[in-house]
């Protein structure tokens, strides 16, 4: 590594006290993310990818989380920020963009007062110099007739309109990492195609590096540099985006692959999805947390996988499963040329 | 209308950031209507709320005006006693106070408008001075409430935890008193010794005996409903979205919950006023709120009680006051509730 990454996470560990016993919302988590990379965390819900995003902001600090490992911005650790130091670091270094565009502005303010103050929270700068950077930010994310705009209210706006907002209120302070959680789900198809594109051209211009919390690969193939495939709580796969999506290692992330909808293959009888359950978070199977859903499992598999190189010549590629490589290039082949977790037809 | 815009907008859509240039950004652009502009159009159809909240400013618009009805209408002050003088009525002369001590009816005239008391004072007077303290301490107490009911609520509902253990069991414990004897006997006692903390004074007949009781008691009704109020609005994504901003509690909640606190205080502020005007004639009618000889419409009907059959406008005409002054204030009130909350449940029939 010639560079320093930006972020450094290592070993994250998240844990929730709850009524019914632990849960460990994140269990071993380590990935870096350099400068203007853009860092695709996917899994299915509950997979722990939004907690390690919130974790990486303090939001899930609360009385009954317990936290290990670390995670360094720029050197700093995060995880044992006080309160105080994590507030400037908010929205000032790491920003956030959250899923749904329709709360999350406050209803009764104006959209241009909303980013003032998240300016004005970290830089001493006037009214007016404020309100200036705004229309500038207004007319980045590509609202028009940002002027006029700046004044109205969020239920003033559309869906993708607001999400707009929320990307320029994230981008106000030139954050060094921009974490957006699912920012696209709560819109229509159209519009989600435009705030990629819109997210995209940011990364350019500004060299923001960006954490994409995302269940979606079709949105990860637009944009992400590099993916992380997460599944209850760790991650099982990490690699580059054609690595991910032309050499899959893991049979889980075979699984997301085969049951994408493609448009350049014959229509199947029924859209491949992944039999069983994810596994609850308290109580956990042995070993490879994907056995019990997984149809190529062998005795191996109820030992901890660790996340690591089993390729060889690929640096970078890393993952938790125990078959051997040539055996899962062999295996993921469920049709002609297609990768999937089985084949068509062999559950039914 | 004010609100008519003078040019059409452009449609937003159609506007493309080549037409972005500041000199064609159309400055008479219409203003962003804002959920308080859409309440005040919801309430200006409300013509029931709206006449009474005329009402209520009318009497307090007289309140003010009593030094001059005082000075040049009735020629007297609120504390001048008449009690063996005679005046002129349509030419004849009558007692202010009869000899057996009945005082005088309503002349309808300037002087005793609304006739005399026991004393032989203007009772028209005392009434118009009497307003000024039952606004002034209904006014006065419903801000010591609503500053201190949202201060605490806003703690308990932010905080959670320990914060609100101690301020809702706080309110629980002076929820338990029944409110009129917390009145009276704070009532009484600081009424007897004045009351001094550091380097405050006040006098045991002063008026802010009765308004800081009658503010403190009221803390209740509004503190619960804005603690509920908090502990669902924390929750929204857009304090979790000031969090990730970096936006201190402090700024959390004053710049992002109070703001969205503002339409259930101003719903609830005309009815806690009329409630602190009420429990402030109860406590003045008990004794234990405002001193004589300071005029209020509880000390009024006090005293005009003894005089009841021979002279019935002692306790009728401030009863009237005090009966307009809370109407007003509730049904305006509930026209506001309805203004802001269109969706409100209970609702005035009309």
């Amino acid at each position: 590594m010639s560079t320093q990454p930006l972020l450094e996470v290592d070993h994250l560990k998240v844990d929730f006290r709850t009524d019914e016993g632990l849960v460990h919302a994140v269990d071993d988590v380590s990935f870096r993310l350099g400068q203007s990379e853009v860092l695709a965390v996917v899994g299915e819900s509950g997979s722990g990818k939004s907690v390690t995003a919130m974790t990486l902001m303090g939001l899930t600090r609360s009385p009954n989380a317990r936290f290990e490992g670390s995670a360094r911005l720029r050197g700093q650790e995060l995880i044992t920020a006080s309160d105080d130091e994590l507030r400037k670091l908010r929205g000032k270094e790491i920003a956030m963009i959250f899923q749904d565009p329709m709360t999350s502005l406050n209803p009764v303010h104006r959209i241009g007062k909303q980013i003032v103050e998240q300016i004005q929270a970290h830089d001493d700068v006037s009214d007016a110099e404020a309100r200036d950077r705004v229309v500038t930010l207004l007319d980045r994310v590509g609202i028009p007739r940002s002027r006029e705009r700046i004044d109205s209210y969020p239920h003033e706006f559309s869906g993708g309109m607001r999400q707009r907002v929320m990307i320029a209120m994230a981008l106000s302070c030139d954050p060094g990492v921009l974490i957006a959680d699912e920012p696209t789900t709560a819109l229509d198809v159209t519009i989600q195609a435009q705030i990629l594109r819109e997210m995209r051209d940011l990364r350019e211009r500004t060299g923001t590096s960006i954490i994409l919390v995302t269940h979606d690969l079709g949105v990860v193939a637009d944009i992400a540099d590099r993916i992380a495939v997460m599944y209850s709580g760790r991650i099982v796969e990490t690699g580059t985006l054609d690595e991910i999506f032309y050499d899959p290692q893991h049979p889980y992330t075979w699984g997301l692959l085969g049951s994408i909808a493609r448009i350049d293959r014959p229509r199947p009888h029924r859209l491949p999805s992944i039999p069983g359950q994810p596994p609850s978070l308290i109580d956990r199977p042995e070993g490879c947390h994907f056995r019990p859903r997984c149809r190529h499992e062998f005795e191996d598999c109820p030992k901890y996988p660790e996340l690591e190189g089993r390729i060889g010549q690929a640096p970078g590629h890393d993952d938790r499963c125990w078959l051997p490589v040539e055996e899962k290039r062999d295996r993921r082949v469920v049709a002609d040329g297609q990768i999937g977790l089985e084949a068509e037809g062999a559950t039914a | 209308m004010a609100t008519e815009p003078t040019v059409k907008p452009t449609d937003p859509l159609t506007a493309t950031p080549a037409t972005l240039d500041p000199a064609q950004v159309d400055p008479a652009a219409p203003p962003a209507t804002g959920p308080w502009k859409l309440a005040w159009r919801r309430l200006r159809r409300n013509k029931v709320a709206l006449a009474f909240g005329v009402l209520f400013v009318l009497l307090i618009l007289s309140a003010l005006a009593a030094p001059l009805w005082a000075e040049h209408v009735a020629n007297t002050t609120p504390d001048r006693n008449r009690l063996a003088d005679q005046i002129i009525v349509d030419g004849k002369p009558r007692d202010i106070v009869s000899v057996r001590g009945i005082p005088m009816g309503p002349t309808w005239r300037g002087e005793y408008f609304l006739g005399a008391d026991e004393n032989g004072r203007d009772v028209m007077v005392r009434l118009l001075y009497g307003a000024r303290n039952s606004v002034f301490i209904g006014l006065t107490a419903a801000l010591i409430t609503t500053v201190l009911a949202v201060l605490l609520g806003l703690l308990a509902g932010y905080f959670r935890g320990w914060i609100d253990a101690l301020i809702s069991r706080g309110l629980d414990v002076l929820w338990a008193f029944p409110v009129l004897l917390l009145g009276i006997a704070l009532g009484v006692s600081l009424a007897t010794e004045g009351l001094s903390i550091g380097p405050i004074t006040v006098a045991g007949n002063s008026l802010w005996i009765p308004t800081l009781i009658i503010g403190f008691v009221g803390i209740v009704y509004l503190a619960r409903p804005v603690r509920g109020q908090v502990l669902g609005l924390r929750e929204k994504e857009f304090i979790e979205v000031a969090r990730a901003q970096g936006m201190s509690d402090w700024r959390i909640m004053t710049r992002e919950l109070l703001p969205n606190l503002f339409s259930t205080i101003l719903v609830f502020f005309p009815l806690i006023m009329a409630n602190a005007i009420l429990l402030e004639a109860a406590l003045s009618f008990l004794g234990a709120g405002v001193q004589a000889p300071s005029p209020s419409w509880g000390t009024m009907i006090d005293t005009g009680l003894d005089r009841l059959r021979g002279a019935p406008h002692l306790t009728i005409a401030p009863g009237v006051m005090l009966i307009m002054t809370v109407l007003s204030l509730n049904i305006f009130g509930e026209g506001v509730r309805d203004a802001l909350d269109p969706r409100a449940k209970v609702r005035l029939e009309h």
